[in-house]
């Protein structure tokens, strides 16, 4: 997933009736965020199970971003509530297994609130940076350098 | 239903170091329910357990399987193949899954991934509460259908310890009172009179105390 060395890539799971309609409306107001960031559409974040996120790193994420609407305005009533119990559960995974559970997070957005998305990208691309790329990618890069060498 | 919960990743990365191949072996039964060892939980363990093998360079692979039951020879069948391949099994399994897998596999080394806490049901979404210890001498006639071995923290047979608040259990405020309960139940069920009987202690025998329990019905025998 890292063709560049130094970057790293966080996935971001954007809930169709909020955060994605705000990716999309931040690309309408011309509204900047870093390259890094793969958007994965999802129904509703309440679609998310936890191995989905456990997957995500185990594929080559660095972080994993998880948008899903403001706390009282799910569109499916309490997805987003579910999701952020999930979320949880997957970071003490995560940190048991030796990942810093900072690499996974959950924000939440309006489909109006594309600045404070693009914000939290920002954020979370600044806050995976300096934990640097994951340990998963860092073993497959000294193999890879490893074969060249 | 058998209630478990499932070991850290720590825990289970130092029960099975030294090996290469793992398998991770669900059961679809009672540990599906209590959400700690069915196919969900199977593929999440996997997945956490691949990351901490690639994360701190410990170097094992990870497989997954889920079988209907693991206390059954006849699905136990279905996972030979997958547990031929592995170097060992962590099963997913109750303690009377691991050990039947065991059994089975004589020379392969097979794990508890779970610790199995007891015999209890859903209480409500995300809780299980224990209801019975398993005594081999059922007493709950006496008690309205509550049991007093599992459910009174000092396993009162003739309550209550008077220590009880409110409708509190002296012990843990966060459980109700055992005792409480029963006198509620006996008298909706008018059969308070049951509670004029003085219980002679418990004959423990029947419990586990003499190793092991067997039961053997003649009648199904060949
Ligand atoms: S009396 Fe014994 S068998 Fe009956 S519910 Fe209590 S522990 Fe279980
Ligand atoms: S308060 Fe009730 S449940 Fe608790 S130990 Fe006393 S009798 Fe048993």
């Amino acid at each position: 997933m890292n063709s560049n060395n130094k970057e790293i890539t966080v996935v971001a799971f954007c809930c169709l009736y909020c955060a994605y309609a705000a990716a999309d409306l931040a690309g309408s107001m011309r509204l900047q965020y870093p390259a890094n960031v793969r958007i994965v559409r999802t129904p509703c974040t309440g679609r998310l199970e936890v191995e989905f996120f456990l997957k995500a790193f185990e594929n080559g994420a660095d972080g994993v971003l998880v948008a899903g609407c403001e706390e009282g305005s799910c569109h499916f009533k309490e997805g987003n509530l579910v999701a952020k119990r999930r979320v949880n559960y997957a970071r003490k995974y995560l940190q048991e297994s030796g990942l810093e559970p900072e690499r996974l997070r959950m924000v939440n957005v309006s489909s109006a609130m594309a600045r404070q998305l693009t914000d939290h990208i920002k954020d979370m691309v600044e806050t995976v940076r300096k934990l640097g790329p994951s340990p998963l990618n860092k073993a497959k890069r000294q193999q890879q350098q490893e074969i060249k060498s | 239903m058998i209630v478990a919960e499932r070991k850290t990743i720590p825990e289970i990365v130092d029960i099975i170091k030294g090996h290469k191949n793992i398998l991770v072996l669900g059961c679809g039964t009672c540990v599906t329910v209590c959400l700690a060892g069915g196919e969900r939980e199977v593929s999440i363990m996997a997945s956490a357990l691949r990351i901490a093998s690639r994360a701190q360079n410990l170097g094992f692979k990870v497989s997954e399987l889920t079988i209907e039951r693991q206390c059954d020879n006849i699905f136990i069948e279905q996972a030979a193949e997958a547990i031929e391949k592995a170097d060992a099994v962590l099963s997913l399994g109750c303690g009377a899954g691991v050990q039947a897998i065991a059994e089975r596999f004589a020379k392969k080394p097979v794990y508890a991934g779970l610790n199995t806490k007891f015999l209890g049901i859903l209480e409500e979404r995300g809780t299980w509460t224990e209801k019975c210890a398993q005594c081999g001498d059922c007493v709950l006639a006496d008690y309205g259908g509550i049991c007093p071995v599992t459910r009174c923290a000092k396993h009162l047979l003739n309550g209550p310890c008077g220590g009880s608040r409110e409708d509190r259990c002296e012990v843990n405020p966060n459980r109700a009172c055992a005792w409480q309960l029963i006198y509620k139940r006996l008298k909706d069920i008018g059969q308070l009179d049951r509670l004029e009987k003085i219980s002679m202690p418990k004959q423990w025998g029947t419990s586990l105390s003499g190793g092991p329990r067997v039961i053997i019905r003649e009648d199904h025998r060949i």
